[in-house]
């Protein structure tokens, strides 16, 4: 057999990363510049005025008495909610999964649990409606545990909104979680261990700092996923407060105001982005 | 046993009865015996179901997604596995960047892509349709198939194609002769991946169809014209293939993992 040289690589390798990025910058990537040049750009008598403003990114802080503000303030507060209480149900579930069931089990485990995923988004949400409402499963227990007097409308709050949310989350978290919890050497924990450390010395100083990159990457993941989601908030919050991603659409499918609908969105990435700082300056600050 | 055991035991259960509560809830009211799909649970019966299979719009519309699931995983799973492909096999000061460009649809909400499409397309003149929605299907899932399939992509592979390149093998007749089935547990996870997302995607689907629209969207409308009882139906089926395409998937994956 000869020597291998570079000229037998394939020359197809020289195109075809080509089509995938053509595709992303065509059809990702262009419509985001453009977004981003829509919003800086006026709208008049209803029809868009190609000139360079910040209207309308002074309209999201005035309008309507702060509205806009009120939504995006909403938004960061219930995901900030969202993700600290999905943490806090995924990450004990995660950890039995991983540590307290046999390990020809735990496949198997993980899969029922993220089987309600499957389920149509639309209809997920919907499906907490008939759990929420009067005279659903909560009310019936609080009522036999003499909680409540009577039923009470649990639906159209922000509290069902972020039950929604939270319930979504807690199986991606899990997951997360999980697949990083698996990766700790067990000698780690069992060297701690053999060294004096109490069972909650180990988890404290061993397992929880070597489990943060999958919980970051997990909560990055909610904290993205849950803002900029239309779908919980619009069935389950109703319209009583409403968040971004509902005011956007607002924007859309009501007045058609692109314009106003752009900027707003541009503030939604920015948040986004802020909070990937936040997460991956976390993270390095663990790798260190 | 142990304080701890029990308490593991106990926020297993607890945890898996959150998780399974509004699936539960969906499958029991699918089976309502009355006119109103909201508690109390009246009875047993298959009305329902004779409702959703008897409702066009919506048995059209499950076609349309399946329509656009399938055709939009195919170019997602080609575009991406191309992409895994070229990257992996050339080594360039580009890849970086190319990578970057390729995963960051991930991290923009659905409802900020569908928009930006919106205003392209009405700007090029394409109208609201299923293709617009399958081209934006396949900027969502373009970047997961890209991760599935660049994952799996090692230099025993690459050995494989220079061997067959050696023994005369043209570029393309390497690609699909061999690299092709060695990655298809990859390919398909990732179409299966890509079409059961695209299946059930709202919101670019929303804003980007008109006239023909997918099941989401349907469920949708029926849903803000009144609780409708065919939904918990229409929703139990979905569900029901759903698990389908997971069982499909760990199949696979277990056959992959055996062979891998």
């Amino acid at each position: 057999m000869t020597v291998l040289t570079p000229h037998c690589r394939l020359d197809l390798t020289r195109w075809a990363t080509w089509p995938a990025a053509l595709w992303t910058g065509l059809f990702f990537l262009l419509p985001l510049l453009i977004m981003l040049a829509v919003s800086f750009s006026a709208r008049v008598d209803n029809r868009m005025l190609a000139v360079f403003t910040l209207d309308n990114y002074a309209a999201f802080f005035t309008q309507g008495g702060g509205v806009y503000v009120a939504a995006l303030l909403n938004s960061v507060e219930v995901t900030a909610i969202v993700t600290l209480v999905s943490l806090a149900v995924a990450y004990p579930l995660a950890y039995i999964l991983a540590y307290g069931v046999p390990a020809r089990w735990q496949r198997l485990l993980l899969v029922v649990i993220v089987l309600p995923f499957w389920t149509s988004y639309v209809i997920r949400s919907y499906s907490w409606l008939l759990v929420l409402s009067e005279k659903g499963v909560i009310n019936q227990v609080m009522m036999a545990l003499g909680l409540f007097d009577q039923p009470i409308g649990l639906g159209n709050t922000r509290g069902a909104t972020v039950l929604g949310f939270v319930h979504f989350f807690t199986m991606l978290l899990t997951l997360t979680i999980y697949a990083n919890l698996v990766q700790i050497k067990e000698s780690y924990r069992k060297a701690a261990a053999d060294l004096g450390a109490s069972p909650l010395q180990v988890f404290l100083r061993i397992t929880l700092p070597l489990s943060l990159p999958g919980v970051a990457v997990g909560a990055f993941l909610t904290f993205v996923l849950a803002i900029g989601d239309y779908i919980t908030p619009q069935i389950l919050g109703g319209s009583r407060e409403l968040l971004l991603p509902q005011a956007i659409m607002l924007q859309i499918s009501r007045q058609a105001n692109f314009e106003m609908a752009s900027a707003m969105s541009m503030v939604l990435m920015l948040v986004v982005s802020a909070a990937f700082l936040l997460f991956a300056r976390h993270l390095r600050m663990e790798r260190v | 046993m142990s304080a701890r055991r029990i308490f593991a035991i106990v926020y297993l259960l607890l945890a898996l009865g959150f998780i399974f509560l509004p699936v539960v809830m969906l499958v029991q009211y699918s089976f309502q015996d009355g006119l109103l799909p909201v508690p109390p649970f009246k009875g047993v019966s298959l009305r329902w179901y004779e409702a959703f299979l008897a409702n066009d719009r919506l048995i059209h519309a499950m076609g349309n997604s399946t329509l656009v699931a399938i055709a939009s995983s195919a170019v997602a799973t080609t575009l991406g596995f191309l992409a895994a492909y070229g990257m992996a096999r050339r080594k360039r000061r580009l890849n970086l960047g190319l990578q970057l460009l390729l995963m960051a649809p991930i991290a923009v909400s659905y409802l900020i892509i569908a928009m930006g499409l919106l205003i392209v397309f009405n700007w090029l003149g394409i109208s609201r349709s299923l293709l617009a929605v399958g081209i934006g299907h396949v900027v969502i899932n373009l970047p997961l198939c890209f991760a599935i399939v660049y994952s799996q992509l090692g230099e025993h592979q690459a050995n494989i194609e220079r061997a067959a390149h050696d023994l005369g093998a043209s570029d393309l007749k390497a690609l699909l002769l061999i690299t092709v089935p060695m990655l298809w547990p990859a390919l398909l996870a990732g179409f299966l991946i890509a079409a059961t997302l695209s299946w059930d995607e709202f919101v670019i689907a929303f804003l980007l169809s008109k006239f023909e629209v997918t099941m989401p969207v349907m469920i949708w409308s029926m849903l803000r014209s009144g609780l409708n009882p065919a939904l918990n139906a229409a929703g139990t089926v979905v569900f029901a293939i759903s698990i389908l395409f997971v069982i499909l998937i760990e199949l696979i994956q277990a056959r992959s993992r055996r062979h891998g």
